[in-house]
């Protein structure tokens, strides 16, 4: 990856986190943590390589994207307004009545593949998706985020076990590893560790990269569409929850909590800061 | 006497019949042989998907592919199609309004030895109360083929339940008959009375009328084999024009085809009702012929019923 675009992709990403904060302020509510984590992946995969476009966002052949963690909307509907999938404006009516911007993703947004909230049912979607592609001979490829504490729900591993055994290699996954689920660390509430080796037995090939960091996640999705093993790919993606403000940083209380007021002021700064000196403005 | 034959074999048969379109995908977990998907396995192999025992990656497998266009089909036994996998069904179903559906088979009491574990019979009310779920329940083989090539045709999330014994074939004959969601089809005249039913208690009210005529009471036996949309119209004009109703239905009393019509007619022309199906408790091992005995899933117990509706009405 040439130098401008990987700061290109690390500035969409510090945009999609300071766009999706500004959401959640408005918003009042919202899931700070989980979305921070996974900005890097949906700036790689909405601004450098999934085939999706705005102008035509249900079109057969695109690249599909399911979040199955779909409380991390903030960030997904951040992503896909700076994307031009909506306007930036429409994003102040998120979780408030009446707009289209529900609290979990929801398909009938522009942009968005499916619908998630209940958690461990997005690799099972995504999954038909891929193999009604391989059906219908179609060469798209189905991306689908999970969360590290999602992977606790059972379907998951029915899901990994059908796509090993179907052989759905246009299907990529990623864990957001960032060790931490609502009521703390997962080694605490439920350990799922080793996270490779389990999808490996179900025969998946299975990548391990620094999810927050660009070049890493854009180097891991090329590689999973260039394999052809015939087998599907789960990318874990070492992740910071709350990642890029330091003081949501491996916060669990900013799985769903809110800033105090000073605390809203330090991220707004932060991430300010962050995106001047990308851009070579400081 | 019509022909014995069970509505999940025929609806096996009609969706292969009816499945040649190149959209149409059909998934099941590990029970082809048991709801009958195997013969549109044999016909269009490439079309089906066994996913294992694996109900509600099976669900969701079929919502993906609808979420692409296609027409998704699930089955699974009625207690795993509607219990085990409501989340998946309402939440990636339902709520997106996406094209499948759910056929749970083996419903009701009448699955028989295989006990309480696998007697459905909650699977109406569960399903019912899910926004922009159609519900269908046929009661014979011909009006199952009827039904399977409706919902094909019809866009959106449908559960259609099928039974596993044998039932007799009473639509086939009847003048006239045209199947359409949500609206019920009268099989018999009479105003003294109206029998509305489901599934196979469809046949026990047919029997429950003629019980009644020799006693001089003239039912009027309604086929509602869709209970959501419900045939509101129908029903308020049985209750108008007959004062009494009795519901029918192989399920529990709570929330099924009776509930249904209750809510109808209490809104809108409240009238003596009564009905007929398992009271609040579970089923158990026995033959399909037996539990319905016992149960008072009888023409008797119908006809006790209308008896009882229409003293209600004179009084």
């Amino acid at each position: 990856m040439n130098v401008q675009t990987r700061k290109e992709l690390q500035v969409w990403a510090a945009k999609i986190r300071k766009t999706a904060l500004k959401t959640i302020q408005d918003a009042g509510s919202g899931h700070i943590g989980g979305s921070f984590s996974i900005a890097e992946i949906l700036a790689v995969l909405y601004f450098d390589q999934m085939h999706v476009d705005p102008a035509n966002p249900d079109a057969g052949d695109r690249d599909r994207l399911i979040l199955s963690k779909g409380h991390c909307s903030p960030a997904m509907y951040a992503a896909l307004a700076l994307r031009g999938f909506f306007s930036l404006d429409h994003l102040s009516t998120f979780r408030k009545i009446d707009s289209d911007l529900s609290g979990h993703v929801e398909m009938h947004v522009p942009g968005v593949d499916m619908s998630a909230g209940s958690l461990g049912q997005g690799l099972s979607t995504a999954l038909g998706m891929a193999l009604y592609g391989k059906s219908k001979k179609r060469d798209y490829r189905v991306f689908c985020i999970m969360g590290d504490g999602e992977i606790q729900e059972g379907q998951i591993w029915e899901a990994a076990m059908a796509a090993g055994f179907f052989g759905a290699d246009n299907l990529i996954g990623f864990v957001d590893n960032n060790g931490l689920q609502l009521d703390g660390p997962l080694e605490e509430v439920m350990s799922p560790y080793p996270i490779g080796d389990k999808f490996r037995a179900f025969g998946w090939n299975v990548l391990e990269v620094d999810g927050n960091d660009v070049e890493q996640v854009a180097d891991a999705v090329t590689l999973s569409s260039h394999i052809h093993n015939g087998r599907p790919t789960m990318i874990v993606a070492d992740t910071i929850k709350g990642k890029g403000v330091s003081v949501f940083e491996n916060q669990v209380r900013f799985h769903g909590g809110q800033p105090s007021p000073e605390e809203w002021q330090i991220a707004y700064a932060e991430l300010n800061s962050k995106i001047a000196e990308l851009e070579g403005l400081k | 006497m019509g022909e014995m034959i069970s509505t999940r074999v025929a609806y096996g048969q009609a969706l292969a019949e009816f499945g040649g379109r190149e959209n149409i995908y059909v998934f099941d977990a590990d029970l082809k042989s048991c709801t009958m998907t195997k013969y549109f396995a044999e016909t269009y192999p490439e079309r089906f998907y066994n996913i294992g025992i694996a109900e509600a990656n099976m669900v969701d497998i079929g919502a993906g592919f609808a979420a692409c266009g296609a027409t998704a089909l699930v089955h699974t036994f009625a207690i795993f199609a509607c219990g085990r996998v409501y989340d998946q069904v309402r939440n990636s179903v339902a709520y997106p309004g996406l094209n499948v559906k759910v056929v749970g088979s083996h419903a009701g009491l009448t699955v028989g030895e295989d006990g309480a574990t696998h007697q459905c019979i909650e699977d109406i009310s569960l399903m019912r109360t899910i926004p922009g779920m159609t519900v269908i329940v046929p009661c014979d083989a011909h009006e199952t083929r009827e039904a399977t090539r409706a919902i094909l045709d019809t866009h959106g999330p449908c559960y259609l339940r099928t039974g596993r014994g044998t039932v007799e074939n009473v639509t086939d004959t009847v003048k006239e008959y045209r199947f359409a969601i949500g609206k019920g089809i009268t099989l018999t005249g009479g105003d003294d009375v109206t029998l509305i039913a489901c599934g196979l208690m469809v046949q026990e009210a047919l029997k429950a009328e003629k019980l009644l005529a020799a006693e001089g009471i003239h039912a009027r036996v309604i086929d509602m084999h869709t209970i959501k949309p419900l045939d509101r119209e129908l029903v308020i004009q049985a209750a108008e024009e007959t004062g009494a109703i009795v519901t029918a239905e192989e399920h529990s009393i709570i929330g099924g085809l009776g509930g249904a019509v209750a809510e109808a007619l209490a809104a809108s022309c409240p009238v003596p009702m009564e009905f007929v199906g398992v009271e609040d408790t579970f089923g158990h091992s026995g033959a399909p012929l037996e539990l319905l005995q016992q149960f008072g899933l009888t023409p008797e117990h119908i006809a006790a019923c209308a008896r009882k509706a229409i003293e209600r009405k004179n009084k």
